[in-house]
């Protein structure tokens, strides 16, 4: 490895060769101010257009300035970061970039959270200097995320998590000069693009271009009805990311506080999507074994690998990009929507409330859950299984709303008897962690052996890419895991090209699954956050006294009570689903 | 082209064309033809003769006779009276705008007697689509005299030693970019032929195209063959399509010659050139978004280093160069380094190719020695300024440079002292300016066309340039005052320093050289509101002088909006806030009572 040593303000500096000047001065503590610049260490993905001219420097012996994102560390390089020139050019930048930025922060979504508005902050801009036309676009409000262009800087990172992290292709620069802006092709809307709301744009967006859609106000409205069961589950990653909202450090688990503050808030039934994860289990896991068992019986018409299906973003990833491949993935619905089936019939059965008298609220990490539960398919005479699914980001707003003290909440308990459930369902919340439970269950129905060890290590990390082989009792088990929509995509192309070897394939669309989702607190492109979001589930786990779905009790109630057993009739007309060819509704106006 | 003993050449152009010297052709032939002359006569369609002001143009070889302004019902009259009766056509004659002489041979003509044709030599002599015309001038015999008798080292060091620069506007040495990407180590590379050409005014790069294919294509050759490509890329602009077609043929021509493809003239090298077309956007010019652009990603450059001769097209290493430098090379190899370097001056060598425009008698694509000063271009080359007026500057380097003026007369041309004046040689756009020229919407027409073009990547250049036009429209509607002329300076400084490539790092040239030299010009506007050339419509006022005014209305008859009123037989007045400054009172006034302050 060849090192060089450069001097920034004063200071010396050694660093490898190939350093950015930004990194080289962050690891002296200067920290240069950037706008766009982005680093996912864990996929080794950069996005460093060179394009906001913020991080600009001064280095001896250049004509004009440098952006330090993009100018590697040179040997006996001398760089000053915070001369008169630079600190000129830089606030004249900002100002720029400002005049052409609507000035409503006050009733802006990402008001306080803003990288823009921090950044005007920092450099003290009291006054825009260059006042002139702003940009007009339209608004685009898609079922999951809105696009207020007028706001977008051009930083082009949510360019970058599309096409390089999830290979999606939706957004992409278009237009010139001034008009210039990130937009899908012909600028057409979200709605009829290859998008498939997986939110990464909206979580590395620096300012309030790309904003979920918001359904506080329909939920304070429910909460307010006297008439109206307003029933919540909170899906596994939230309570691993709530308590950043909170400033609280990551990887807190806050599953007794979040549980305290949705009671707070007045929710009839705080329940918990873990109940429903371990129901997938059993549906998921009966089917990998109904299909093994074929494939093992000389069936050449089975179909596997089987491909988990409880990642909606997922779900519209292939519908759009691998229509031919829709028999593949697993017909079970998402945990989500296995709630909200149960809950409008079997629960709502129970306290004798009409389907139509309950709201039912999701708390998820994720924005695609917002269109997946407003899927036709997923409604019974228009009224959906869930109403409304709100982020990890959205609760703590309403939460702050609501004058609750957070941090000062007692720990609670879920409600039952949807609130119940075990480790296996906890770890849905990361990659790695679906496939490990369906294993744990599997094994057991499948060896009908009590299993030895219940961690799979094998399984765990944070690799885009991961794969092992788990012993059946003498029958090898081959499993890929994928997570982000890009590695997904090189695992789909090898089942489709039928090179896969694997029998079982778990898919979540988001870095890192659903702690990483599109829907929870902002990370910042800052892996760090996400591993200890992870090691809190197997934390979670861990502390749990069952761990396995099929024991859990609520669930063998479940199919005792109502559903008979997995893949039941029932079951299959309650828990499962068909996929669609989305490809062809995307539309070029 | 031995057995004719006379030729027309008609000009092939797109200019001449586009005034229908494609029937000017088709007439001379089927006179010809029916004269029983075909034998002995042959038209022949050129590539452009540089001199567009005054196309359609038609030569006859071998007397050299440069017919002007020809039209198709001149054909007849052409050969009757010059091919059988050997009596030049006198009206179709050039007549020198100063001496108002008819001057019939072409090497008199003021617009030629300067001018040392290299990039051009065979524009306007040879039929572009036909290979064995360019044989004849000796096409191809570089690339046979390289491959046969020089290693690429060897062959390299000729085109350093010649001292050729870039012509595309960044002047970079040739030679040492061509070594540069020779040293890179890869299981590919590539050269490409960058015929993007983008400034306004500007078309050296289409008549080269158009006129001398081959030139180009055997270049192309030599630079793979030095640097170890083995394929080739002209990234052409799609509004282009004569150029296309002709280099089409050309290539197609070339291979069939086994001047392209494998084991070239039997030497063992591999050569294939493929055309990549762009949408027309002038930052694909930029080297590195002209690469993205072949890629099919959007054009947009990317922070340098890495420079293409590192990681260019598909990450390979790649020498791009322009049009115009390609078509030097053949002619160095012929004729030698030391030949090409004794033209020019001591850092420039060579010639350039100027696109002559705006208020001057000769408009046209001219090729001088470097070193030639702006005088001898615009009063010998150029025949002066147009109708007697005073000359007042000439923009250089497009919107990347910047006006010089009187002063700067006798400068010689070349890299170095246009860019210590303030201006820069870029791709050869040269616009000759008079006393009607306004300097601030001179300026202020630089960035809107920059503003347009910017590819909107980086902040500066996108918001920043779009400010700056707003700055200069405020200042040419009246609505400036000092304090715009600050903000403008300190903006144009950042803008400069800070932006991504070179488009939006010379952006503001335009504006700070016109600032330079007619500082006088920005304070009138501001202070004064007023525009000494007229040209700013917002900061005239029409006004009717009461003591020639007979009240005859036919002013107020005439005003499209309304804006003038008045008693019948007495003085009328307009109305400042209702007029549209269009000059339709002042026309129709026959007292002369309406005056422009």
């Amino acid at each position: 490895m060849e090192f060089v040593n450069l001097t920034i303000d004063n200071k010396s500096v050694k660093v490898e060769k190939g350093t950015s000047i930004l990194e080289a001065a962050r690891s002296v503590g200067v920290e240069i101010p950037t706008l766009c610049h982005m680093k996912l260490d864990d996929v080794n993905i950069e996005n460093k257009p060179g394009g906001c001219r913020i991080c600009v420097v001064e280095v001896d012996g250049r004509r004009n300035l440098a952006p330090s994102c993009c100018t590697k560390a040179d040997a006996d390089m001398v760089v000053k970061t915070n001369t008169m020139r630079v600190l000129n050019s830089r606030r004249t930048v900002l100002e720029l970039i400002l005049s052409d930025h609507p000035a409503d922060c006050l009733i802006c979504a990402k008001s306080g959270n803003c990288e823009l508005q921090d950044m005007a902050h920092k450099l003290g801009v009291r006054e825009i200097h260059f006042k002139g036309e702003q940009s007009t676009y339209k608004e685009d409000f898609s079922p999951s995320i809105i696009r207020d262009l007028n706001k977008c800087i051009m930083c082009r990172r949510c360019e970058t998590m599309c096409n390089e992290v999830q290979t999606v292709g939706t957004l992409h620069a278009v237009n010139r000069g001034f008009m210039a802006v990130v937009a899908p092709a012909f600028e057409m809307d979200l709605e009829k693009s290859t998008c498939t709301y997986c939110g990464q744009c909206v979580a590395v967006c620096p300012t309030g271009a790309l904003t979920e859609v918001d359904h506080t106000n329909e939920i304070v409205r429910a909460l307010a009805d006297p008439k109206k069961k307003v029933v919540v589950q909170t899906a596994p990653a939230v309570r691993a990311a709530l308590g950043e909202e909170f400033g609280l450090e990551p990887g807190t688990l806050v599953t007794g506080q979040m549980a305290a503050a949705l009671r707070r808030l007045g929710f009839d039934y705080v329940f918990d999507t873990d109940f429903s994860a371990d129901l997938t289990i059993m549906e998921e896991g009966t089917e990998l074994l109904g299909r093994l068992g074929k494939h093992l019986a000389g069936d050449k018409d089975v179909k596997l690998p089987i491909l988990t299906s409880c990642c909606p973003g997922w779900v519209n990833f292939f519908e759009k990009q691998f229509p031919d491949m829709l028999d593949i993935p697993s017909t079970a619905r998402s945990p989500q929507q296995m709630f909200g089936a149960i809950a409008k019939t079997y629960f709502a059965d129970k306290i004798e409330t009409k389907r139509e008298d309950m709201v039912v609220v999701s708390v998820m990490p994720c924005l695609a859950k917002k269109y997946e539960c407003q899927r036709e398919e997923f409604a019974t005479d228009g009224n959906p299984d869930v109403d409304y699914s709100i982020s990890t980001r959205e609760l703590a707003q309403l939460i702050q709303r609501a004058n609750i003290d957070f941090n000062t909440l007692p720990n609670e308990d879920f409600d039952h008897p949807m609130g119940e459930s075990t480790g296996a369902a906890v770890i849905f919340g990361t990659t790695g962690g679906v496939i490990e439970a369906a294993a744990r269950t599997a094994y057991e129905v499948h060896t009908k052996k009590k299993l030895e060890k219940v961690d799979f290590e094998e399984l765990r990390g944070m690799e885009g890419i991961r794969s092992a082989t788990i012993d059946f009792d003498g029958l090898p088990i081959n499993i890929g895991i994928a997570h982000g929509l890009g590695n997904a995509r090189k695992l789909l192309e090898d089942v489709q090209a039928g090179k896969s070897e694997f029998h079982a394939i778990e898919v979540m669309a988001c870095p890192g699954g659903c702690i990483g989702g599109g829907g929870q607190p902002l990370h910042h492109g800052d892996s760090s956050v996400l591993k200890a979001r992870q090691l809190a589930l197997y934390k979670e786990d861990k502390n749990k006294p069952i761990r396995k779905s099929h024991e859990n009790p609520y669930i063998a109630k479940l199919y005792e009570e109502f559903l008979g057993a997995p893949l039941s009739e029932k079951a299959h007309h309650l828990l499962h689903t068909h996929y669609f060819d989305k490809k062809k509704d995307i539309e070029i106006e | 082209m031995a057995k004719y003993k006379t030729h027309l050449l008609v000009c092939g152009g797109t200019g001449c064309k586009a005034s229908a010297s494609d029937v000017i052709k088709d007439k001379l032939t089927r006179e010809l033809d029916e004269k029983g002359l075909a034998d002995e006569c042959q038209v022949v369609m050129t590539g452009c003769f540089g001199f567009c002001e005054k196309g359609p143009i038609v030569k006859v070889l071998p007397d050299n006779t440069f017919y002007t302004q020809v039209t198709p019902d001149d054909a007849k009259e052409i050969i009757e009276e010059h091919i059988i009766k050997g009596r030049k056509v006198d009206r179709l004659l050039y007549k020198d705008p100063t001496s108002k002489e008819e001057i019939s041979d072409s090497k008199h003509m003021g617009f030629y007697k300067k001018q040392m044709r290299i990039a051009l030599r065979n524009c306007g002599f040879i039929d572009p689509e036909n290979i064995e015309e360019a044989i004849a001038r000796d096409a191809y015999a570089a690339l046979g005299k390289v491959l046969g008798e020089m290693t690429p080292v060897e062959a390299t060091q000729i085109v350093l030693d010649s001292g050729l620069r870039g012509r595309g506007g960044g002047g970079f040495p040739t030679g040492l970019k061509w070594k540069l990407t020779a040293q890179e180590k890869a299981d590919q590379k590539y050269v490409v032929c960058n015929a993007d050409e983008g400034d306004p005014g500007a078309f050296m790069d289409r008549s080269i195209l158009e006129g001398d294919p081959h030139t180009v294509i055997e270049a192309m050759a030599i630079n793979g063959y030095c640097t170890g490509a083995t394929k080739g890329l002209v990234y052409i602009r799609a509004e282009y399509p004569l150029a296309i077609t002709r280099l089409k043929i050309a290539l197609e021509q070339a291979r069939e010659y086994g001047l392209l493809g494998k084991d070239i003239l039997g030497k063992g090298f591999d050569f294939e050139i493929e055309i990549r077309y762009g949408a027309g956007a002038f930052v694909c010019g930029e080297e590195t978004a002209l690469i993205h652009s072949m890629e099919g990603e959007r054009g947009e450059p990317t922070f340098k280093p890495p420079f293409p001769s590192v990681e260019g097209y598909r990450k390979k290493p790649t020498n791009v160069n322009n049009v115009e430098t390609y078509a030097n090379i053949p002619v160095i190899f012929l004729k030698g380094a030391e030949w090409f370097s004794a033209i020019g001056t001591e850092k420039s060598k060579g010639t350039k190719v100027f696109a002559l425009a705006g208020k001057i008698n000769n408009v046209g694509l001219i090729e001088v020695p470097m070193g030639t000063t702006l005088r001898e271009v615009i009063y010998e080359i150029g025949g002066g300024i147009k109708d007697s007026k005073k000359f007042k500057a000439v923009q250089t380097g497009g919107p990347s440079g910047g006006c010089l003026t009187e002063k700067h007369l006798d400068t010689p041309i070349d890299y170095d002292s246009l860019i210590a004046c303030g201006s820069m040689m870029g791709s050869g756009g040269m616009i000759v300016m008079d006393e009607d020229d306004c300097m601030v919407s001179m300026a202020k027409f630089y960035l809107e066309f920059t503003v347009e073009e910017s590819c909107g990547k980086c902040a500066p250049c996108r918001i920043g340039n779009k400010r700056l036009h707003e700055q200069l429209e405020l200042i040419t509607q009246g609505k400036g005052s000092k304090e715009n002329l600050e903000k403008i300076r300190d903006l144009c400084g950042v803008i400069k320093d800070t932006s991504l490539c070179g488009l939006g790092q010379t952006s503001p040239n335009p504006v700070l050289s016109t600032m330079d030299n007619f500082w006088d010009e920005y304070i009138a506007h501001v202070e004064e509101h007023k525009c000494a050339s007229g040209a700013c419509k917002d900061l005239m006022k029409y006004i009717i002088d009461a003591e020639p005014c007979v009240g005859c209305t036919a002013c107020a008859r005439v005003c499209p909006v309304g804006a003038i009123a008045g008693e019948r037989k007495g003085p009328h007045t307009i109305d400042q806030s209702i007029c549209i400054k269009c000059g339709a009172c002042v026309d129709k006034c026959k007292f002369n009572a309406i005056s422009i302050k």
